[in-house]
């Protein structure tokens, strides 16, 4: 069974994209499981249900950071997707950290980004989108040609392996490239792991303490005009 | 080297089949398309654009030099033989109008030490286009419709260079049409025109017309329209000489009219 991974931030088009991608993989006789994580709603699982028949899930994380709580189920998610004789499990992340990346080595890491959200926002995403293996660029139709031109340029200087795929998420132009690539990749291995490194450890704000200020907390913390330092034993 | 585009048709709104099959545009001609709102032009032109492959919603075809276009035209823009010109009147884009060209010229031209003097030619050609002229510091979000305007067709000619330029409604954006007209003649490409501008209409080889999402027929420009296309270039000199009048806050008299009296 392969897996697919799409993270990027909210109202990007990463639904849309999945739909047309469901769609096509469907028409070429694969087996796909859906599951979205989100932080308190979602209803794309009830939509691909409904639309495919296929069998889908949603996870909220609630209080757990959202990228965390998809390395805790995706174990899970993997043999339940087994169990339902899947070909392609394809998760829907909340898409809101810029500091994570949901991707798992032995899976294909999507990031949906739109061509809408500024030259800048390729610099600002992080290992979202450096670790992807592919960046999906949507509502190419609402910008010139000359800035979708340079908004690549700018996913290319932070990301240079991402393969950019330009799409218009609202007819479906340009999936085919974007199915090619989660058909291309091999079977999940019996372990996989997280591909990025997580944030620093767990600090106090993680647990709870909500005092301002880093006098107040112990852990590794930072200044306005430090670098980070431990404090505590 | 790409010598013809060629349109295969597809269907209109309501599934009926397109009257027109087959168009073949060849470099050097410079086109029209023209159509009531609503008649599809902007979508032939996307179309175009995107390569269509009977996937669209229209079910045309574009072939490039008599076949269907290389994957290598969306994966890499620097190979992308198209330069759209939208009817966007705004840029998105939150940087610099400099820093903007040179990050543009980085990925259309591949040479480095050619890259500096097409971003200095782009300004000065898009300061022929314009009144207010435009600066390299000036950010991107502040420009001014016709600037915006002046400065896309400047970059898909100087920046993009590509053999085919796609251009929506360019009347539409407050630049100096003539001069645009003028100033595009001399550069061999093929030039499609999406328009309602009889002076452009007339002064292209061609017009495809479109209706209910189709294209109906393709009218050579004649004899006896060229004649007519110099009166119309007079007649639309004329209003641009009173539109700069009443934007200078001046008084209009017949003596300007007398021509046509």
């Amino acid at each position: 069974m392969k897996l697919a991974i799409c993270a990027g931030p909210a109202t990007t088009g990463k639904t849309s994209v999945l739909r047309h991608a469901i769609r096509k993989l469907l028409e070429s006789g694969q087996r796909i499981a859906f599951l979205k994580i989100d932080v308190q709603y979602a209803e794309e699982d009830e939509q691909f249900a409904r639309e495919f028949g296929i069998p889908t899930r949603k996870v909220y994380s609630g209080e757990l950071c959202p990228d965390h709580c998809n390395v805790m189920v995706l174990g899970d998610a993997l043999r339940w997707a087994r169990t339902n004789e899947s070909d392609v499990l394809l998760v829907e992340t909340a898409g809101l950290c810029l500091r994570c990346s949901p991707y798992a080595d032995g899976g294909l890491g999507i990031i949906v980004l739109e061509a809408t959200s500024g030259m800048n926002l390729p610099l600002k995403v992080g290992p979202m989108l450096s670790l992807a293996d592919v960046a999906v660029v949507t509502k190419i139709d609402r910008v010139s040609q000359a800035e979708r031109e340079v908004f690549r340029a700018r996913i290319q200087d932070v990301a240079p392996s991402v393969r950019i795929r330009e799409v218009n998420a609202l007819y479906g132009i340009g999936i085919g490239p974007l199915v090619d690539h989660i058909r291309a990749i091999p079977d999940v291995p019996e372990h996989m792991r997280l591909r990025g490194n997580p944030p620093v450890g767990t600090c106090t704000i993680c647990v709870g303490k909500k005092e301002i200020g880093w006098q107040s907390h112990f852990g590794v913390v930072r200044a306005l005009d430090n670098q980070v330092f431990y404090r505590g034993e | 080297m790409i010598n013809t585009i060629t349109i295969l048709g597809g269907h209109g709104k309501n599934g009926t089949a397109e009257p027109v099959q087959r168009i073949d545009l060849r470099m050097g001609d410079v086109i029209s398309v023209v159509g009531p709102t609503g008649s599809g032009k902007t979508t032939l032109i996307n179309d175009i654009e995107l390569f269509a492959n009977a996937n669209t919603q229209t079910g045309r075809r574009i072939l490039i030099n008599g076949a269907p276009a290389p994957a290598e035209y969306h994966d890499d823009p620097a190979r992308n033989p198209i330069a759209l010109i939208t009817q966007h009147t705004t840029f998105l884009s939150d940087l610099p109008v400099g820093e903007f060209l040179h990050t543009h010229a980085r990925i259309r031209i591949s040479d480095a030490t050619q890259r500096q003097v097409p971003v200095g030619r782009t300004l000065d050609f898009a300061n022929q286009l314009t009144g207010e002229p435009i600066a390299l510091d000036s950010h991107m979000t502040e420009l001014s419709g016709g600037q915006t305007r002046a400065l896309l067709i400047a970059d898909a000619t100087i920046i993009c260079n590509t053999p085919i330029v796609l251009l929506d409604e360019v009347e539409n954006a407050g630049i100096h049409r003539t001069r645009a007209l003028e100033l595009l003649r001399q550069y061999r490409k093929i030039f499609i025109f999406v328009t309602h501008d009889p002076r452009i209409a007339l002064l292209s080889d061609y017009r495809i017309v479109m209706q209910g999402g189709t294209i109906t027929q393709v009218l050579h420009t004649d004899m006896a329209e060229q004649k007519v296309a110099g009166i119309v270039s007079k007649l639309d000199d004329t209003l641009s000489l009173l539109r700069d009048k009443i934007r200078r806050g001046e008084r209009l008299t017949m003596a300007e009219l007398e021509t046509f009296a």
